[in-house]
């Protein structure tokens, strides 16, 4: 679906904390994305996300200074005990959340049935790729707005958007996933915890850290993800940032760590037809929430205005300091 | 003793034309298979190399007395392979899918849902079964609890689980096996075709990891749940997915069987499946609740 002319880029962002959600709206942000503290949400980490009271808060603060927010509940349920996620949905919708953002299609499901007011979102774990999956979702659930699986070049999300009836959010910055996302179990390979079912990806619980021959060790459930000289900055070991090696040599067979950033290519992204911008990390401290949507919130500005866009400045909120517009150039493959 | 049935899931690896011809004519005449999935599941620039062998493939399957059905692409985002799979639908033969994207072409006929496709609970297999889903194989992450409160919600889909082989564990926009050899996946010179049971991963202890295949991340370890298929049999999953390797597929296809018609012990079996010479150890945490890569 074309954007209308002259419309602005939604800034999406993320909060883990009631703390950084007023951050993110006090720095520009349009629209703030949060989580349950539970399992239902992608982002369940120790000390992260919301309880009831403190969604109505941060629902309350963020209305009050014009923006939006939206409740992610985009883990699959487990079967045998789908409750938490029905009462998450159900609480979500009283509170007056101005989206859920899902991936399950029994919840979807659920949700079009019980809450037939209530605006979807499909969670990017859903991983609707391609302008046939996104109908599916417009036409048996009523989904509003679609984030984009990071497996889409620019001009593959302008096809898409020209064939569907809703909005598209793209990711714009932050850790980037290699993998079709919501279609990965690398992580519950390794620990048995996944994202799809536990809301954590290569969780902190089974991280291990240790020195050997001069080298650290970062090894996640038994299975070391890197080594590097002891002075060397270190990388959280994430499955599929790590360095590993096959007959044909050692090295990141996946990904070098880095971070998206596509603040270059925001005209791009916006004549694709694009209506939002998503920040990712929700586990990311209050500064990184600032500075990002502050650059963010710029951006979008000066596109609007037609002035050039600076994207400098965000090298220290990027893994291993280095940014990549990802898959959204073809020559990522 | 269970009626539980054996799949023969769709190769997902890039063999010669000639090897997977021979490959599926040995197993029609010889592998106790009731079904058998046939197609390109991985990468669709694969898909031209097979296709001319597809119709005397499916002709043999069919004599040697096995349901035959076609898989569809895992994560399908171009026109041309929109289009193939919708040639795929149109042969009028039931489909595989794998992909959202694909129920708009079988809604309304029976079709079944493959593994590549995100079914983790009852609501979900409800919700497919009332679109026409008569055969759901969930995916291999799911554990015993999980596997059985879903069997025993489904009245109208049948339940399968993964049973032997790498789990597939990841797909991708890119191509690891071009990135390996320092090409890209639009010049690949298809070195996929290189390993037939996909490039084993090692982390830098050199310890065996992952597998990649093309845009496919796979477990290093062989999945074999082979200890507990008669438990799940009893908590009623229908049937038992095998998937292809280079291994001798007849001889795996031929000790499940035997285990669920109880006529071989579970040590037994496993013994025969360890004589295979995989060149990787067996796992089966995922079923277990653990770590996938775990041998409980």
């Amino acid at each position: 679906m074309p954007p209308e002319a002259g419309a602005s880029l939604e800034i999406v962002c993320p909060a883990g904390t009631p703390a950084a959600l007023r951050t993110a709206v006090e720095a520009g942000a349009d629209c703030v994305y949060c989580g349950f503290r539970d399992e239902t949400n992608a982002r369940n980490f120790p000390g992260l996300n919301f309880d009831r009271a403190e969604m109505r808060n941060g629902i309350e603060f963020a209305h009050r200074h014009g923006a939006k927010v939206l409740i992610a509940i985009n883990t699959f349920p487990r079967a045998g005990d789908l409750t938490p996620w029905h009462r998450a949905l159900d609480d979500a919708a009283a509170m007056g959340t101005d989206a859920v953002i899902l991936a399950d299609i029994g919840l979807l499901a659920y949700a079009a049935q019980r809450h037939p007011d209530l605006r979807l979102h499909l969670s990017v774990q859903a991983a609707a790729a391609s302008a046939e999956s996104i109908r599916f979702y417009v036409d048996a659930f009523g989904v509003k707005r679609v984030v984009l699986p990071r497996v889409l070049s620019v001009a593959e999300i302008a096809q898409v958007n020209a064939a569907i009836p809703c909005e598209t959010e793209v990711f714009a910055f932050g850790g980037l996933c290699v993998m079709a996302e919501g279609r990965c179990s690398l992580s519950s390979y390794a620990t048995g915890k996944s994202p799809n079912m536990h809301g954590v990806c290569s969780p902190a619980s089974h991280v291990v850290y240790r020195e050997q021959g001069g080298e650290l060790v970062s090894r996640l459930g038994g299975f070391t993800i890197n080594r590097v000289p002891r002075d060397a900055p270190v990388a959280y070991p994430t499955l599929c940032k790590g360095r590993f090696q096959t007959a044909f040599g050692a090295g990141y067979l996946f990904e070098e760590p880095a971070s998206l950033d596509a603040r270059r290519i925001l005209p791009e992204l916006r004549d694709a037809g694009v209506k939002a911008l998503k920040i990712e990390g929700r586990q990311r401290s209050r500064a990184y929430t600032k500075a990002v949507v502050s650059a963010f919130r710029a951006a979008v500005d000066a596109l609007k205005r037609g002035e050039p866009i600076q994207d400098g400045q965000l090298g220290e909120f990027t893994e291993g300091q280095r940014a990549t517009c990802g898959a959204y150039l073809k020559t990522w493959r | 003793m269970t009626d539980a049935r054996l799949t023969l899931g769709p190769l997902l690896f890039n063999w010669p034309a000639e090897r997977y011809r021979d490959f599926y004519y040995r197993i029609a005449d010889e592998a106790p298979v009731d079904r058998v999935c046939l197609g390109e599941v991985v990468c669709s620039k694969r898909t031209p190399f097979v296709q001319d062998s597809l119709p005397s493939i499916i002709d043999r399957l069919e004599s040697g007395g096995k349901e035959v059905v076609l898989s569809t692409l895992a994560l399908p985002t171009l026109d041309r392979e929109m289009k193939y799979t919708a040639g795929l639908a149109s042969s009028g033969r039931t489909l595989e899918i794998n992909d959202v994207s694909q129920i708009a072409l079988v809604r309304g006929r029976p079709f079944h849902v493959g593994p590549l496709l995100n079914v983790y609970n009852e609501a979900t297999v409800e919700y497919l079964a009332a679109l026409g889903a008569c055969a759901i194989a969930l995916p291999p992450e799911l554990s015993r609890p999980s596997i059985a409160a879903i069997a025993a919600a489904s009245r109208r889909a049948t339940i399968e689980v993964w049973a032997f082989g790498r789990v597939p564990l990841a797909i991708s926009a890119r191509c690891y096996h071009a990135r390996v050899h320092n090409l890209t996946k639009d010049s690949c010179q298809f070195v996929c075709e290189r390993d037939a049971d996909g490039l084993t991963v090692e982390t830098l202890d050199a310890q065996g990891f992952l597998a990649i295949n093309g845009v496919q991340t796979l477990s290093h370890t062989y999945c074999n749940v082979i200890d507990d298929v008669v438990d799940l049999a009893r908590t009623g999953v229908a049937s038992f997915r095998l998937s292809p390797h280079s291994c001798d597929m007849v001889a795996v296809a031929t000790t499940f069987r035997s285990v669920l018609a109880g006529k071989l012990g579970a040590d037994e079996a496993m013994h025969q499946l360890s004589e295979l010479k995989t060149g990787a150890p067996f796992s089966n945490g995922f079923v277990h609740g653990t770590a996938g890569a775990a041998c409980v």
